[in-house]
């Protein structure tokens, strides 16, 4: 129906969902690299170049960013080893999957970014020389980062700013990675794992064994890719009519799910940083009141996907409580790599380790044809072998596809 | 209902110098990433909206912002021992059409309040500081073995699955660096957490945890001079 005066609903939607794209060169936002290349010019830094093969995609404003398909250097996320083992495990699957080369480092630390946002307890050369060793680590491999963490690839973009524009914290910081024997390196682009994921996504596809068809998904953008430094996030003019992040609804799209929109999700998780772990009241709160119970009354989601460490946690382990007040929830959550590997076959617990996640997420195997208990009795043989020091878990083990067509 | 109360719009610290409050703000403008983080302010309320703790805390990152901007420093010393800690640093606020970046700022102002070791900053960190232990000597922010039920109660009996069968359940996992390790995320080379010592050292971090926790500061120091010694 039409009223007098106003636009039809249908028309604005429309106009919404027609793709907006901007050529590169129009690109309001400055490109950084130009700058990295200046300072390497005048011997200030090392500029880390992405290596062949990689893929251009569309960022914001419309540069084009640049993201290495292999020889990557993987920078692990503490919360997600630490917590949600199965996130890394399905990430690096996938490389082993697609035969990619990549190094698992133990010269890594973590960003120590979740610290710095929950307590204030550093300051800024000590953030840029954390960073800087990694980078000068993953350098001297001759591998290129791919960062895990969407805080420590939020951080460490926010802190490459800071470093190319003030030339004293840089200075101040070369001098301390001087005492470990290390050259300033800073990458040409700083590369979210998510985005790897994006740009395989048709590929992923391919070998897809697991119907997804079936499946209504709703996605939470995590804030500290999409809004720290804004510019560099990958914007696609056919997923939201580039309104929107891409990355994680672009390939939920590709393995053929519904990707259901709701009112709130702009909003964060309620990780908090600190709250997470000690002032958790505020987090349930929010990650329930704001996230899944707006999901659950607005779409009533199979699944929740999301590409971080912190919102997994936050969103999954969130929902006990809640339940106990008989709040509407129950919705599992996943990240995207976790998707993608049990798209392509991975072994739920070997790989993808649904038992660290704390919402029931049976339903969600029985919905997709998965015979998780077939699954967890080959696991929990597995465990007793381990137990009895016959074998330990290796990629022998976890890398074959487990799930038949 | 009120959502910012008289008590925050008049100067309610009168005992504290204004040239110590003074001081603190000019502390916070010289961090040299203040100007970048402010611009002024419309006052159009666009992160409030966006703010998650503004939703459930008595918060607001227009404030903030104006406050920094009209340097009211009684107002910005009110900030600074009562609204930091309510931050979610998600930064949702940087959509701000100014350009501001209010969830930066609150990032300096902490930094401030640590640095200075002021009592109330303290106090909201001391059940923090076992995760600046692990963090300063593991190169990690967390780890399975602090998944503990008297910790994490809320999340339910799942934490005290995890208790009984942590152990075997990491021994379980493919990935070579994470396989077996409790106490950290992953497996660090001893080099490379000497080299994060040295940072901590070289760049002052190490003093700032001082003014939170005197305690935790002599533990930290202890271990890790030891171990940079071994390593000379
Ligand atoms: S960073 Fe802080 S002030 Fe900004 S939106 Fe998040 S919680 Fe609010
Ligand atoms: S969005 Fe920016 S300009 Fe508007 S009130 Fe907040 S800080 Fe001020």
């Amino acid at each position: 129906m039409t009223v007098a005066g106003f636009i039809p609903i249908d028309n604005i939607m429309e106009k919404k969902a027609r793709p907006v794209s901007r050529p590169p060169d129009q690109a309001h936002a400055h490109d950084i690299r130009e700058e990295l290349f200046e300072l390497e010019a005048k011997g200030e830094l090392i500029v880390h170049r992405v290596p062949e093969p990689y893929v251009e995609v569309e960022t914001k404003f419309g540069r084009k960013k640049k993201i290495p398909i292999e020889h990557t250097w993987h920078h692990k996320s503490c919360g997600q080893c630490g917590h949600i083992p199965g996130y890394t495990a399905s990430i690096f699957w996938l490389h082993r999957q697609f035969g990619l080369d990549y190094t698992d480092p133990s010269d890594q630390t973590s960003c120590t970014g979740w610290n710095y946002y929950a307590s204030g307890t550093s300051n800024s050369v000590a953030q840029m020389a954390v960073m800087g060793r990694n980078f000068a680590a993953a350098y001297q491999e001759g591998y290129y980062p791919l960062i895990h963490c969407g805080t420590s690839f939020g951080h460490y973009k926010e802190v490459r700013e800071q470093l190319v524009h003030h030339a004293d914290l840089r200075a101040q910081t070369r001098r301390v990675l001087e005492k470990l024997g290390k050259p300033l390196v800073v990458p040409e682009e700083i590369v979210h794992y998510s985005e790897w994921v994006h740009v395989m996504r048709h590929r992923i596809a391919e070998r897809q064994v697991v119907d997804m068809s079936n499946l209504t998904a709703c996605v939470h953008p995590a804030c500290h890719y999409h809004k720290i430094v804004v510019e560099d996030a990958i914007y696609d003019p056919e997923i939201y009519g580039g309104q929107r992040t891409a990355t994680v609804t672009g390939l939920l799209q590709a393995l053929g799910m519904n990707v259901a929109d709701y009112s709130t999700w702009f909003d964060c998780c309620g990780f908090g940083f600190r709250h997470v772990l000690v002032q958790r009241d505020f987090t349930r709160s929010f990650a329930v009141l704001r996230k899944i119970e707006v999901m659950k009354n607005e779409i009533d989601p199979d699944i929740t996907v999301t590409h971080d460490t912190g919102c997994v946690t936050t969103l999954d382990k969130s929902q006990f409580a809640a339940k106990a007040h008989e709040r509407n929830v129950g919705v599992p959550v996943l990240s995207d790599a976790q998707v993608a590997a049990l798209a392509m076959g991975a072994h739920p617990f070997r790989v993808v380790q649904l038992h660290w996640h704390s919402t029931d997420w049976r339903p969600l195997m029985e919905k997709l044809g998965i015979d998780w208990e077939r699954y967890w009795e080959e696991f929990q043989e597995d465990l007793e072998a381990i137990k009895r020091g016959e074998t330990i878990m290796t990629w022998d083990k976890a890398d074959p596809v487990a799930i038949a067509a | 209902m009120l959502q910012w109360t008289l008590g925050k719009a008049t100067g309610s610290y009168p005992d504290v110098p204004y040239e110590e409050k003074e001081r603190l703000f000019l502390e916070v403008k010289e961090d040299p990433r203040y100007e970048d983080f402010l611009y002024g302010c419309y006052e159009c309320g666009i992160c409030v909206s966006a703010c998650p703790s503004a939703r459930f805390y008595d918060y607001s990152p227009r404030v903030i912002a104006q406050a920094m901007a009209r340097e009211d420093v009684d107002r910005f010393y009110e900030i600074l021992v009562e609204d930091i800690w309510n931050c979610a640093q998600c930064f949702s606020c940087v959509r701000c059409p100014r350009q501001n970046n209010p969830g930066g700022l609150v990032t300096l102002i902490r930094e401030v309040a640590v640095r200075n070791g002021i009592q109330e900053t303290r106090d909201v960190l001391q059940g923090y500081t076992r995760v600046i232990y692990k963090v300063m000597l593991k190169g990690n922010q967390v780890s399975p073995d602090m998944l503990q039920p008297d910790f994490f109660p809320d999340w339910g009996p799942w934490v005290q699955s995890f208790r009984g069968n942590m152990n075997i359940w990491r021994q379980a996992i493919p990935v070579d660096t994470l396989r077996g390790v409790t106490d950290a995320a992953w497996e660090t080379d001893e080099n490379t957490l000497r080299e994060l010592y040295t940072i901590w050292f070289e760049t002052g971090n190490i003093d700032i945890i001082e003014e939170v926790d005197e305690g935790l500061y002599e533990l930290l120091v202890d271990v890790m001079e030891e171990e940079l010694e071994e390593w000379e």
